[in-house]
């Protein structure tokens, strides 16, 4: 027995949206601190520091986010015992995932700040915080929004990974849709769709943000 | 007793030594001229003055106080010491009110008022007080140049070190620069510099100290220096700064 696409199913996956956004949020949001921690980590002149940040990047990188995924649901299964909720285990493994890449992300903006500013603040004097609070974070926070937005609109998209493991955002709202329509053709179009929506807008944002930034600082570019 | 002392100044970079063996005595009030070829040391001395650059041996001591590592001792003493670089070196994002607000704020603890009341005094002694509100984008290189002046000035230093500031000007921006430079060595302020203009060098310097090899190879008045070197090396250098066609 099968019902047809209608309001009802356009309307529970509009719903299941919500719960992508909000990993979304969440995962930019905690690898956002972590990211900095770990950008800030890999760029500083303290050797044990820069190998922690670098392993850790490393490692992220160079494993497959549904494997971290699994290990976060199963460890934390294992761990509590029982059979646990998927929040805590994307939640754990979007955060870990997105800290790295923005990590090694903020690194290269970071680093593309010439030297020279680094001792202009030094000569200031200011402190090595202070260094990086007033002078290279704002510098590389200019360089660093395209590539950050970029990374945001790939984490919307990853967040599909997280259906895997029965946690219901947008696309796991389609699979169910389509097990209950049997309409695949009218389901994962619009589930893209919707995606598009979300992502979209971003990367107009992105380059409305860039050209703001640019004229604070009296900067003009080609168009 | 001397603002500044160095004394038997060594420095390699892997097997290139740079300084090798450099004793210099400045003055408070003195203004001192460096000069010499690329590759002659000049601008790593200047660099180790304000512990930019670390020495392997021999003791630098400011006001008595022999220079520390690094660290907060460090901050303390480039409180006294300022700088001046090459490419300017100011803060692309800040207006110019901001670079030069930076340091009496953040690093004196300054109220802001105070800071900007500084900031136009400094800016009005280069000149500038019209480009409070500008960003470093918006000025020539000899504007920009003169802002940062302004910016090491605003911390009150006791020293100030200049490091080929006119190098990377255009020609007719030089001049403005020099001029900054001059009225700050007439107000009394103790200087350093590293620089290519040789009238300004002979004008306005107390002593000129010409290095070679990392080494201090002559130094004196600059008017005897310039009127009869010692050496052959000053004698060749000075011909070729200047009869640069020649």
């Amino acid at each position: 027995m099968s019902r047809d696409f209608d309001w009802p199913e356009f309307v529970f996956l509009v719903g299941a949206m919500r719960w992508t956004i909000v990993l979304s949020l969440i995962a930019f949001a905690g690898g956002g601190v972590g990211g900095l921690l770990l950008a800030v980590a890999r760029t500083s002149s303290i050797r044990p520091l820069r190998w922690l940040a670098a392993t850790y990047i490393g490692l992220i990188q160079g494993t497959p986010l549904l494997m971290q995924l699994f290990l976060a649901f199963y460890g934390l299964a294992v761990l509590a015992g029982v059979r646990i909720d998927p929040w805590p285990a994307v939640i754990l493994a979007f955060t870990l995932y997105a800290a790295a890449f923005l990590g090694e992300i903020w690194r290269g903006a970071i680093q593309a700040i010439p030297r020279q500013q680094w001792e202009a603040a030094a000569a200031l004097p200011l402190t090595p915080a202070a260094q990086l609070r007033y002078v290279i974070l704002p510098q590389a926070f200019r360089i660093a929004v395209p590539p950050t937005i970029g990374f945001l609109v790939q984490l919307v998209k990853g967040t599909s990974v997280a259906s895997i493991i029965g946690f219901v955002e947008l696309t796991r709202a389609g699979q169910l849709m389509v097990n209950v329509t049997f309409q695949p053709l009218i389901v994962y179009p619009l589930v893209a769709v919707l995606y598009f929506a979300l992502c979209w807008p971003m990367s107009f944002w992105s380059l409305r943000l860039e050209r703001k930034l640019d004229a604070a600082l009296g900067i003009k570019r080609a168009a | 007793m001397p603002l500044l002392a160095l004394s038997g100044l060594r420095k390699r970079f892997g097997s290139h030594v740079v300084l090798d063996d450099v004793s210099l005595d400045v003055d408070a009030g003195e203004v001192v001229a460096i000069i010499g070829r690329s590759g002659s040391g000049k601008t790593t001395l200047l660099r180790c003055i304000n512990g930019l650059e670390t020495i392997d041996q021999g003791a630098i001591v400011f006001d008595g106080k022999p220079m520390p590592r690094g660290g907060s001792e460090l901050r303390e003493l480039r409180r006294e010491i300022g700088i001046v670089f090459q490419s300017y070196n100011l803060f692309p994002h800040h207006s110019v009110e901001r670079n030069i607000t930076l340091g009496p704020t953040i690093t004196n603890k300054i109220p802001l008022a105070e800071a900007k009341t500084i900031a136009l005094d400094v800016l009005r002694e280069v000149g500038l007080e019209d480009k409070l509100n500008a960003y470093p984008a918006q000025l020539s290189g000899g504007q920009q140049q003169r802002v940062a002046i302004a910016r090491a000035l605003a911390m009150r230093p006791r020293l100030m070190l200049f490091d080929e500031i006119t190098s990377a000007l255009d020609p007719e921006l030089v001049g403005e620069v020099v001029k900054v430079l001059e009225r700050l060595a007439t107000s009394g302020m103790t200087m350093v510099l590293v620089t290519h203009e040789m009238g300004f060098a002979r004008r306005t310097a107390d002593t000129l100290v010409f290095m070679h090899q990392g080494k201090v190879w002559e130094k004196g008045p600059p008017r005897e220096l310039f009127a009869a070197p010692k050496t052959r090396e000053l004698e060749s250098f000075i011909r070729a700064v200047l009869e640069p066609e020649a």
